[in-house]
C-alpha cells in the first residue's frame, strides 16, 4: 500500500537530498538531508549531537568528496580531534587536504561589554571565509545556542540567526545545527522556528537502568520520511540507525522448501518443512525442547552445507553442545567447518538496541542462512513489550529481505500457553507450540502445530518424544477417553492390543466349534447312510434268498414232476 | 578616577566595511580615548571583509567590536560605542557602579 502510494507521487515533486553516509539515516530520510538547507539536530546533553554533526561532516569529507567546515561553540577543536578519533575520523589529515575546516567560536559573557547596536557580520564573514577557503559543501554548527549564554542581547541575536540560516541557504550549503532540548521546547532558546526545514531530535532514555539512544525525524518538509523513533547506538565506527521498518514488506518471497531436521515434522508440513526465508516462532513452557528443536534445526542447515548462525542467551555454546550430544546430536564439527557460529550474550549485557545492532552486524559479517535465537523471551528484561516486538518486526523484515530462515524460540507460561511474551506471534509464519502435560503422575510434552502460513499443514497435535536418538513426534492417542500421551498412551495402546487378542480368540474358538458341529454333522450323516446300505443289503439277501428258495421249490416241483412224470412246462415262471 | 592611563593602550577595532555602525563606533572611540587617553593610546583598525581570516584570531562575531589588546587582560566591547558609560566600563576607566 504505501509502496504503490510512494511510486504515485511524481518525480518532480522530489527534494534533492544530501546523503549522510550515516548508517540508517540515509534509509530512513530517503535519501539524506534537504540539500543546501539547514537541518536541525535537538536533543538532550549526551545524546549524540555533537558526533552526528561530525559525522555528517566527516562523511561527506571522506566519502562524498564534499568539503565541510564544522564550528563549535562549546568544545575547541583539540577536544573535537581527540574525540572523534576513536572512530576512525582523522580530522588533522582532512584539514590538511583542505577538505575540512574547524572554527572554536568562543565567547566569554565576562569580557564582554555591550554598548550600543552591533550585529553578527564577524561570525557571517568568520563562516563565509571558511566555506570560501575550502569551497565547503556542508556546514555544521554545534551548538550555536551557545551564543545565548554570551551575548546579552537576545532581540539581535534573534534576528541575526535568523539572517545566518537564511543566508546559510543562500549559500547553497548543506547544515546541520545542533541545539539543547529545552523544557517543552525542542530546543532551548527556540531556534526551532528559524530553521523550519528539517528537524531530527534525538533522545536518550533510560528504561530499566538500560539507555537507549533513539532518534526521530519531527519535520522533514517537502520529503517522505519514516517518523518512527529509531533506535540507534554510537560503537567504534561512529553512529548507526536501525532502519529496518524502513525496508517495509517488499521482499521477495520463495516458494522454496528447507527441512526442520525432523522428518515426522516436515510430513506435518506438507511433506517438506518450513519455508525458506520464513519465520519459526517455536513457543512452549519451561523444558519442552525448544532449544533441541531449535538445534536439529541448525543441524539440518549445516547439513546442506549453509550457514547458521546461533544466537543463545541463556547457554553458552559449549553448554548448547554438551546437552545436544546427550540426545544424539553432534554440532561441534559444524563449528569446526564454520558453518555454525555460536553467539552468547547474556539479554541483560546491553540495551536492546545494541542487541539488534550486534545481530545486525553479526549477519553482515557471517552471512547466514538460518539464524537462531534462542529465547527471544529474556530480551523482554531489558524492554518493555511493545519495544521487544518493535524490535522483533525489524529484525523479521531484515531476515526476509536477506531470503533468512528464522527460528525463533519463546518461553511461555502456563495459563497463557498461546500468547507469547510480547506478541510477536503475528510476525511469524509458522507457530510450533510444546506443552508439558501432566496427566497420571507424569509430564509429556505435546507437539501442535499452530499455524504454517502458505502450506497445508497438520492439525493433529503429536507427542514430542526426545530420546538419546533425537527427537520424534508420536502419533498421541485420541479416542473416547481423551487424548492419551506417555504411559497412558502406551497403557490404552496395551489394552488395545489386548482386546484385539481377544477378539481374535473368540473368532477362533466360534471356528473350532463350527468345525466340530460339521464333523459331528458328517459322521450322522455317514452312519445314516451306512445304516441306509446295510437295510439295502439286508433287502438284497432276502430277495436273493427268495429267489433261491422259489428256485429250490421249483426245482423240487420239477423232480417231483420228473418223479411223477408229468409233462414238462415251460420253466419260465417269475421268482 | 580610577586606572588613569599611565601605560601604552593598544586597541583594536573590528568592523566590516564602512557600514553606518562602524563609521559611528570609530568616531565614538576617538572621541572617548581623546578624553580619557589622550597621547597613550593608538587605534588600529581591522576591516574583516578585507582580512576575514583574523575574525578567527580574536573570536570576533559581533561588529563593531573593540578589543583592548593591552594593557592586559583582553576585553571585548560589542556596539557602535554609543553607551560612552558602559565603554569606560568595559575598558576598565570606570567602576561598574
Amino acid at each position: 500500500m504505501a509502496q504503490r502510494k510512494r511510486a504515485s507521487y511524481p518525480k518532480l515533486t522530489q527534494l534533492a537530498k544530501c546523503p549522510t553516509g550515516i548508517k540508517g539515516l540515509d534509509e530512513i530520510t530517503n535519501g539524506g538531508l534537504p540539500l543546501g538547507r539547514p537541518t536541525l539536530i535537538c536533543g538532550s546533553a549526551g545524546c549524540g549531537k555533537t558526533l552526528l554533526a561530525m559525522e555528517f561532516i566527516a562523511r561527506g569529507a571522506m566519502e562524498y568528496g564534499e568539503p565541510g567546515v564544522f564550528v563549535s561553540f562549546e568544545e575547541s577543536t583539540e577536544e573535537l580531534i581527540k574525540n572523534v578519533a576513536s572512530l576512525g575520523f582523522d580530522l588533522p589529515a582532512l584539514i590538511e587536504k583542505k577538505k575540512l575546516a574547524l572554527d572554536h567560536v568562543y565567547i566569554e559573557r565576562s569580557e564582554i561589554e555591550e554598548t550600543g547596536e552591533y550585529d553578527l557580520e564577524g561570525l557571517f564573514i568568520r563562516l563565509g571565509y571558511q566555506i570560501d577557503a575550502i569551497g565547503a559543501k556542508r556546514v555544521a554548527l554545534d551548538t550555536i545556542e551557545a551564543l545565548f549564554a554570551g551575548l546579552p542581547n537576545e532581540l539581535i541575536l534573534r534576528s541575526e540567526l535568523r539572517r545566518l540560516f537564511r543566508w546559510l541557504k543562500d549559500k547553497g550549503v548543506t547544515a546541520v545545527i545542533t541545539g539543547e532540548r529545552g523544557e517543552g521546547t525542542l530546543t532551548r532558546h527556540g531556534i526551532e522556528e528559524y530553521v523550519s526545514d528539517a528537524v531530527i531530535v534525538l533522545d536518550h532514555r533510560i528504561a530499566g537502568q538500560m539507555a537507549t539512544r533513539r532518534i526521530r525525524f519531527v519535520k522533514y518538509r517537502g520529503s517522505l520520511h519514516g517518523t518512527d523513533e529509531y533506535p540507534f547506538l554510537i560503537d567504534e565506527k561512529g553512529i548507526s540507525i536501525m532502519p529496518i521498518t524502513s525496508l517495509g514488506l517488499d521482499y521477495g518471497v520463495t516458494s522454496e522448501r528447507v527441512t526442520t531436521g525432523i522428518p515426522r515434522l516436515d510430513a506435518m508440513l506438507g511433506g517438506q518443512g518450513y519455508f525458506r526465508g520464513s519465520s519459526v516462532l517455536v513457543s512452549g513452557t519451561a523444558g519442552t525442547g525448544k532449544s533441541s528443536l531449535a538445534a536439529f534445526f541448525a543441524d539440518a542447515a549445516c547439513r546442506r552445507g549453509e550457514r547458521c548462525l546461533y544466537l543463545a542467551f541463556e547457554e553458552s555454546r559449549d553448554q548448547i553442545i554438551r546437552n545436544m550430544r546427550s540426545i544424539g546430536l553432534d554440532l561441534e564439527p559444524w563449528v569446526k567447518q564454520g558453518l555454525l557460529k555460536f553467539h552468547a550474550a547474556r539479554s541483560t549485557l546491553y540495551g536492546l538496541e545494541m542487541h539488534l545492532a550486534v545481530i545486525h552486524k553479526l549477519a553482515n559479517e557471517f552471512q547466514p542462512t538460518t539464524v537462531i535465537m534462542d529465547p527471544i523471551t529474556n530480551l523482554s528484561i531489558v524492554a518493555d513489550d511493545s519495544e521487544v516486538k518493535a524490535v522483533m518486526m525489524r529484525l523479521v523484515d531484515f531476515f526476509k529481505n536477506r531470503k533468512i530462515t528464522t527460528l525463533f524460540t519463546n518461553l511461555t507460561h502456563p495459563g497463557e500457553l498461546e500468547t507469547t511474551a510480547s506478541g510477536v506471534s503475528s510476525l511469524m509464519d509458522t507457530w510450533l507450540l510444546l506443552l508439558s502435560v501432566e496427566s497420571n503422575g507424569e509430564r509429556n510434552r505435546v507437539f501442535h502445530l499452530l499455524k504454517s502460513r502458505g502450506m497445508a499443514h497438520s492439525n493433529q497435535m503429536r507427542e514430542f518424544l526426545i530420546s538419546d536418538n533425537g527427537i520424534d513426534l508420536a502419533d498421541a492417542y485420541v479416542g473416547p477417553g481423551g487424548v492419551l500421551t506417555g504411559s497412558a498412551r502406551v497403557q490404552q495402546e496395551g489394552k488395545e492390543k489386548a482386546a484385539a487378542v481377544e477378539a481374535q480368540m473368540e473368532l477362533e474358538r466360534r471356528r473350532r466349534s463350527l468345525e466340530r458341529k460339521r464333523q459331528v454333522m458328517e459322521a450322522q450323516v455317514t452312519a445314516l447312510q451306512a445304516e441306509i446300505a446295510g437295510e439295502e443289503d439286508e433287502l438284497q439277501m432276502l430277495q436273493s434268498r427268495e429267489e433261491e428258495k422259489a428256485k429250490v421249490a421249483a426245482r423240487e416241483r420239477a423232480d417231483l414232476a420228473a418223479l411223477r412224470k408229468a409233462d414238462v412246462l415251460s420253466p419260465k415262471k417269475g421268482a | 578616577m580610577p586606572n588613569t592611563p599611565e601605560k601604552e593602550w593598544n586597541l583594536r577595532l573590528y568592523v566590516a566595511g564602512m557600514t553606518p555602525k562602524c563609521v559611528e563606533a570609530f568616531a565614538n572611540l576617538k572621541k572617548i580615548c581623546e578624553e580619557h587617553l589622550k597621547g597613550c593610546y593608538s587605534i588600529e583598525i581591522v576591516d574583516l571583509l578585507e582580512n576575514p581570516k583574523l575574525a578567527q584570531g580574536d573570536q570576533i562575531l559581533a561588529i563593531p567590536t573593540l578589543v583592548r589588546k593591552l594593557p592586559e587582560p583582553i576585553k571585548k566591547i560589542i556596539g557602535d560605542l554609543s553607551n560612552t558609560e558602559r565603554v569606560l566600563v568595559g575598558l576598565d576607566l570606570r567602576e561598574r557602579t
